[in-house]
């Protein structure tokens, strides 16, 4: 089975989050990039269980510049057994999404794997959008996958509760929590993951349609206002008159 | 402007529902929706109220297959010739609108917050860096595609009801089977509740929840917890709220006995308003919230839920 988990690159959660260049640029100064958790402990260990289990290969891709080449050797140092990179700033999901899909459409893989969104962006799009430009089913939001006979059963999230599914591969699969635990590379790994293979690929041409303009940070939350524990009354009428929540 | 809404329906509509069309209102133009499941006529009219000026429905389209909803309402495209599309956030618009962005070459803002600003092109504000940051997203194709996220706007009526008609969506056999759905009964799906009880683990176990849902039950909220207590099985794992779980924003949120690490405040941060009771004054949630009780919550949830009680008996 050829397995492809697209990965990206976000800033750690406890990263200072700022902007510049009159706050129309993300703040790299002293930011630490991982390797999206999502895309990390969801979809690449899953995928990498699955190939252990079936056979096969698993190839990584992402969208960036050189400097990314250090979250690619991560996801290598796991157990992936191959990577490519787009060589291009990732503009926005849909840009990322044609990249990966024009590789992938030549390179026929049986699943193709996302993590249910970016912690940077949060916009759980490219899953959806390769899905549609490679023409095949996708399963958003799965938290258990497993395949047998070319035949994936996973388990998902819908409206208000969960899902059993069935879909024949080829497929597109976002993977949420419990599909997976977090790996941690070993030694092993890690000298094995410098010498993988990691081919460089040029973009193709893709419309911008959406641009990111400008970031603002949300208004700052007033003081709390601390109720004595013993006094569970005035919490209600302020939660009643002045915050005219309840 | 021509705006398409997409909704899917029950016996009942939800309130996202009427969130999106009255945000399709405020943006102003000719509205259709076009809607999925089992909701009758006369319930469907009712959206008109908001703005609607036609409903579409197709009852024999399920949501379980992202392609065929995408064929649906890409055909209810073509039928209105919208230019833009609307969704409400919810876990069908994360499926289908990626994909229908694909098929019409149509811009995708996930999670607007708040109305487009048309004075210099489309621009949509969302939340971005997991709440921490707002962008603000500019659409250059000639058709639009928004998803809202919930609880950004209030419902208004407007209007009066509207027509409704059949539309046939005309899509392909699913390539997905389901083989079982499984939806608890007459809960509060966590994403809609506008109040929401939530504790951790300092309740100390899953025996001590009841005075959670006493709390819930006395404001009529729904209930959640943090991560390590649905690890550990004392809650189920679709009432986990923060960055790996299901990230909320209802009007209220008290938190008892979570000590408010980052990962949590990911999920929670969009709420209009924080409660956080806590015996540890030192707890990094305090600094995200709006009022703070220092106490434990084994005193402090049975008094609060007295005096919603005697609130909640002064109002009727």
């Amino acid at each position: 089975m050829k397995i492809l988990v697209c990965i990206s690159k976000s800033p750690d959660t406890t990263s200072k989050i700022a902007f510049t260049d009159g706050n129309k640029q993300f703040d790299e100064n002293g930011v630490q990039y991982i390797v999206n958790p999502y895309d990390e402990w969801y979809a690449l260990v899953r995928g990498l269980e699955l190939k252990e289990t079936l056979g096969g290969s698993l190839t990584i891709i992402t969208v960036g510049n050189v400097a990314d080449e250090a979250i690619i050797r991560k996801a290598l140092a796991i157990g992936a057994d191959d990577a490519v990179r787009i060589d291009a700033e990732p503009k926005n999901a849909y840009y990322t999404a044609m990249q990966i899909a024009h590789y992938a459409k030549e390179n026929n893989f049986d699943l193709v794997l996302t993590g249910k969104e970016t912690i940077n962006y949060n916009g759980s799009q490219v899953g959806g959008m390769l899905a549609e430009a490679l023409d095949l089913p996708f399963i958003s939001l799965a938290t258990k996958l497993d395949v047998t006979n070319n035949v994936a059963r996973m388990e998902r999230e819908i409206v208000g509760g969960v899902q059993v599914v069935e879909a024949t591969l080829p497929l597109v699969v976002s993977c949420a929590k419990g599909m997976a635990e977090q790996r941690i590379p070993n030694m092993r790994g890690i000298m094995a993951a410098r010498t993988k293979p990691l081919t460089v690929i040029p973009a193709i041409a893709t419309d911008e349609l959406t641009t990111y303009v400008e970031y603002g940070l949300p208004s700052a939350k007033s003081a709390v206002k601390m109720i004595d524990p013993s006094n569970m009354d005035e919490l209600v009428a302020l939660l009643h008159n002045e915050a005219k929540v309840i | 402007m021509n705006i398409l809404v997409y909704i899917n329906t029950a016996t009942h509509l939800s309130k996202s529902a009427f969130e999106v069309v009255t945000y399709a209102s405020k943006i102003g133009g000719n509205i259709s929706v076009i809607a999925t499941g089992t909701a009758s006529d006369d319930v469907l009219a009712s959206l008109g109220e908001y703005g609607a000026k036609n409903v579409l429905i197709d009852r024999s389209v399920a949501t379980d297959d992202a392609h065929q909803l995408t064929q649906l309402i890409g055909n209810a495209v073509t039928a209105t010739q919208a230019d833009l599309v609307l969704f409400s956030h919810d876990i069908i618009a994360k499926a289908v609108a990626p994909r229908l962005s694909v098929k019409l070459k149509a811009g995708l803002v996930s999670g607007a917050i708040a109305i487009p600003d048309t004075s210099n092109g489309f621009v949509v504000k969302v939340n971005v860096f997991s709440g921490k940051a707002i962008g603000h997203v500019a659409v250059n194709s000639a058709i639009k595609i928004v998803s809202l996220l919930p609880n950004s706007i209030q419902p208004e009526k407007t209007g009066n009801a509207c027509s409704v008609s059949a539309f046939d969506g005309n899509v392909s056999a699913s390539k997905i089977t389901v083989l079982e759905t499984k939806k608890p009964e007459g809960a509060i799906p966590l994403p809609e509740a506008e109040l929401v009880v939530s504790a951790g683990r300092g309740l100390k176990g899953p025996e001590n929840w009841n005075m959670v849902e006493d709390l819930a039950n006395a404001l009529g909220a729904a209930t959640a917890c943090s991560r390590p207590v649905a690890d550990i099985g004392w809650r189920p794992h679709h009432e986990h709220v923060g960055q790996t779980g299901v990230a909320i924003r209802p009007n209220l949120y008290i938190a008892a006995g979570i000590s408010g690490a980052i990962q949590h405040l990911a999920g929670v941060n969009g709420s209009k308003v924080i409660v956080v009771i806590n015996t540890d004054a030192e707890a990094p949630f305090f600094k995200a919230a709006d009022y703070g009780v220092v106490g434990d919550a084994f005193d402090v949830l049975p008094k609060l839920t007295e005096a919603v009680k005697k609130f909640k008996a002064t109002q009727h």
